[in-house]
């Protein structure tokens, strides 16, 4: 094995030597930050989690499935999904074949970490004399595949429509940094190598590219010059990484084994919400996912730019963000990192201070308790079925016809779920409420709490510990009884589009039991936004800052996605969103529970 | 004595001076809303804490424009939302009941 240079360095390595050093302490202080922030039983859970074989291979495969091949991204859409695994399998394919060759042919040469990366200039021996041709066309055929990605990339950045995004997040100067150096790195690279294939051999892309080189220049003079280049590109890319949205590479893959681990976002900056927050890739998905951005409105106001600004520590614009937020949840269900804006907002909403607060402790609930007694079926309807008494009207009728012995346990006073409270960052008193309920439900002897409101019941389901009751709601109740033969149901020739309530479907994951159960009553048309995509109703007790006119332009544009199924009427299985679409709907709006109680 | 259930009515004089107009233009300032209230009522109609505390935000209003006190009111408000959902002037009264909890004590 001829050296070209025999001790192994040359002084353009060090502007990526210096960028990988830096970006290797930072992430290392980072995580020791991280973990240094987490609660003792969180710190022990990840801990044990990461000795665990099962979790180990879990990680490792979604590491490798999300990180790199950009899994859930393919199925979103190929052409993106093409665009980020082509650089990042490509890229990491480049780096562990750049090892293989080193370990290969320059065994010594293993433990100089910058080796690998600039194998080519050092080496002075080419694929026949090493006998590697194979590994050289891989290197060549992964730097095709990654300049691929680039080119792509760099057509998305003129015009996102044609990958399908309709708005895409305005970059920061960091991010456009990063952005640039990235994509000067793989060219370079292509630069660099085909200067040297003639001394230091290379493939089907480098060997022509090298033959044309010397023919017009008719020297070697641009050699070094590039190779300089490449290390710096490599240099600035690794300096700006820390600092721009391509911090994401090395936070995702702390991410992964934590969010495996099972923890939960319990501050609204340190320890698993930082992870989030340096997560966010900035690709700008929960834009075009907002229901808020209707209109091009509160644009600014997406996950992706609150993890921006909690970076920036822009106190004013996190609180804003925070407040506005109808926490429907579409921009987690989309994003492909996996980012919890609404939880992030949620930790921010509970960091503040009011002067006055509520105090329920002193509520007799003893009437209540009493007024609940009677059945083993507990029936709640929820406060905002208050505003549309058809529901629990409707939800007892069918409850009747099936023969279910039911009690109403907020027919007359009663006390709300909490969620509210919850989703206001009010945690402590709506503790005092879940408190109430508890108490009111167990002690009304009943086995099963049946729940209309899907506000409720998510609110049952997470926050409530009633043991021995099972927590169900209407929708998976009343299909349950129509599979038993307790309910008949006549189908009629009426058109229903189903809407998802955010809370039942993104919230519950209740997307096909409603499908089924209306599929019985009445023909079924799909709007065009569904299930995890459905528009929020724009009703959402979630948002505490947006005012009625900027819900009115939700509620319009929700209704035209309802709309696009040309149904007659639209079916929903929430109160409040029944309410709200009720109010400018041009078609009947009816609850599901309307719906089966008339064909049954 | 015995108990006849008569009794003098306690006086209802208002104190204006006890009007904080810095904090109220405050609270105008954060929820905009708070202004175009017509006292109809809607809210209390609807409300789940009145009858546990006699709220709603039509008197929480009128309380915070006389000077007296509305944390007695606020101690029951769930924020349920069903006063923004029947409000006929489309006040957001959830955020006005939040930035009347972070005001006033």
């Amino acid at each position: 094995m001829i050296d070209r240079i025999p001790s192994g360095f040359h002084p353009f390595v060090i502007p990526f030597l210096a960028g990988m050093s830096f970006v290797f302490l930072y992430c290392i202080l980072g995580v020791v930050k991280i973990i240094y922030e987490l609660s003792w039983a969180e710190r022990r859970k990840l801990f044990l989690s990461l000795i665990n074989p099962k979790y180990i291979y879990k990680n490792l495969r979604d590491i490798f499935l999300d990180c790199l091949i950009h899994v859930k991204l393919w199925k979103r859409n190929k052409l993106l999904g093409y665009m980020h695994s082509s650089i990042a399998f490509g890229w990491f394919m480049l780096i562990v074949l750049g090892h293989l060759e080193v370990f290969l042919f320059v065994p010594g040469r293993i433990n100089l970490f910058y080796y690998p990366i600039f194998f080519n200039y050092f080496v002075a021996e080419d694929a026949v004399t090493l006998r590697g041709s194979l590994l050289f066309f891989l290197m060549d055929f992964f730097l095709v595949i990654v300049l691929s990605g680039i080119i792509l990339a760099m057509i998305k950045r003129i015009s996102s429509r044609l990958f399908g995004m309709r708005r895409t997040t305005r970059p920061s100067v960091m991010n456009n940094i990063g952005l640039y150096a990235l994509w000067a790195i793989f060219p370079l690279r292509w630069l660099a190598e085909s200067f040297t294939a003639h001394i230091s051999g290379g493939s089907f892309l480098t060997v022509p590219a090298n033959y044309l080189f010397r023919e017009f220049l008719g020297n070697d003079l641009n050699m070094l010059p590039t190779w300089w280049a490449y290390s710096i590109a490599l240099g600035v890319f690794m300096f700006v990484l820390p600092f721009s949205r391509y911090m994401h590479i090395p936070a995702e893959m702390l991410l992964i084994p934590m969010r495996n681990a099972g923890l939960k976002i319990r501050s609204a900056r340190k320890g698993f919400a930082r992870v989030q927050v340096l997560s966010c890739p900035n690709c700008g998905v929960c834009i075009d996912a907002c229901p808020m951005t209707v209109n091009r409105g509160n644009v600014k106001d997406c996950t992706v730019y609150l993890t921006r600004q909690i970076r920036r520590n822009n106190e004013r614009r996190i609180d804003e963000i925070s407040d506005k937020c109808l926490m429907c949840g579409k921009c987690e269900a989309l994003c492909q990192v996996g980012v919890e804006g609404p939880n992030l907002r949620l930790m921010q909403r509970a960091t503040r201070s009011y002067r006055i607060s509520p105090d329920f402790r002193d509520i007799d609930t003893e009437p209540m308790i009493a007024a609940a007694q009677g059945s083993k079926v507990l029936y709640f309807a929820g406060c905002m079925s208050r505003l549309t008494p058809v529901i629990p009207e409707s939800v007892l009728s069918v409850m009747k016809k099936a023969g279910v012995d039911c009690t109403w346990m907020d027919r007359d006073d009663a006390l709300c779920c909490g969620r509210p409270l919850f989703t206001a960052g009010r945690i402590e008193e709506a503790k005092q409420l879940v408190a109430k309920n508890e108490e009111i439900i167990i002690r009304s002897g009943a086995d099963t709490l049946l729940v209309s409101c899907p506000i409720c019941y998510k609110m049952f389901l997470e926050n409530y510990h009633l043991p021995g009751i099972r927590v169900v709601n209407y929708i998976p109740y009343m299909y349950d009884l129509v599979k038993q033969g307790r309910l008949t149901l006549r189908k009629s020739d009426v058109c229903y589009v189903y809407h998802d309530p955010c809370e039942l479907g993104r919230g519950c994951g209740i997307y096909d039991e409603p499908r089924k159960l209306l599929g019985r009553a009445a023909a079924i048309a799909e709007a065009d936004k569904n299930k995890v995509e459905s528009i929020c109703c724009g009703g959402s007790l979630g948002s505490l800052s947006l005012n009625f006119q900027q819900r009115e332009r939700m509620t319009k544009a929700a209704l035209d996605n309802l709309y696009t199924s040309r149904a007659d009427a639209i079916a929903t299985a929430c109160p409040l969103c029944k309410a709200t679409f009720a109010r400018y709907s041009d078609r009947p709006v009816h609850d599901m529970a309307e719906i089966i109680d008339a064909r049954t | 004595m015995t108990d006849f259930g008569f009794h003098l009515s306690k006086s209802s004089q208002l104190d204006l001076s006890r009007v904080d107009r810095e904090r109220l233009n405050r609270l105008y300032e954060l929820e905009p809303g708070a202004r175009i209230c017509m006292t109809c009522g809607s809210c209390g109609a609807t409300c789940m804490a009145a009858p546990y505390s006699g709220m709603s935000v039509r008197k929480m209003l009128l309380h915070i424009e006389r000077g007296l006190d509305v944390k007695p009111l606020l101690s029951k408000c769930m924020l349920c939302g069903k006063c923004t959902m029947v409000c006929p002037r489309g006040i957001n009264t959830r955020n006005l009941i939040l930035n009347v909890c972070k005001l006033y004590d």
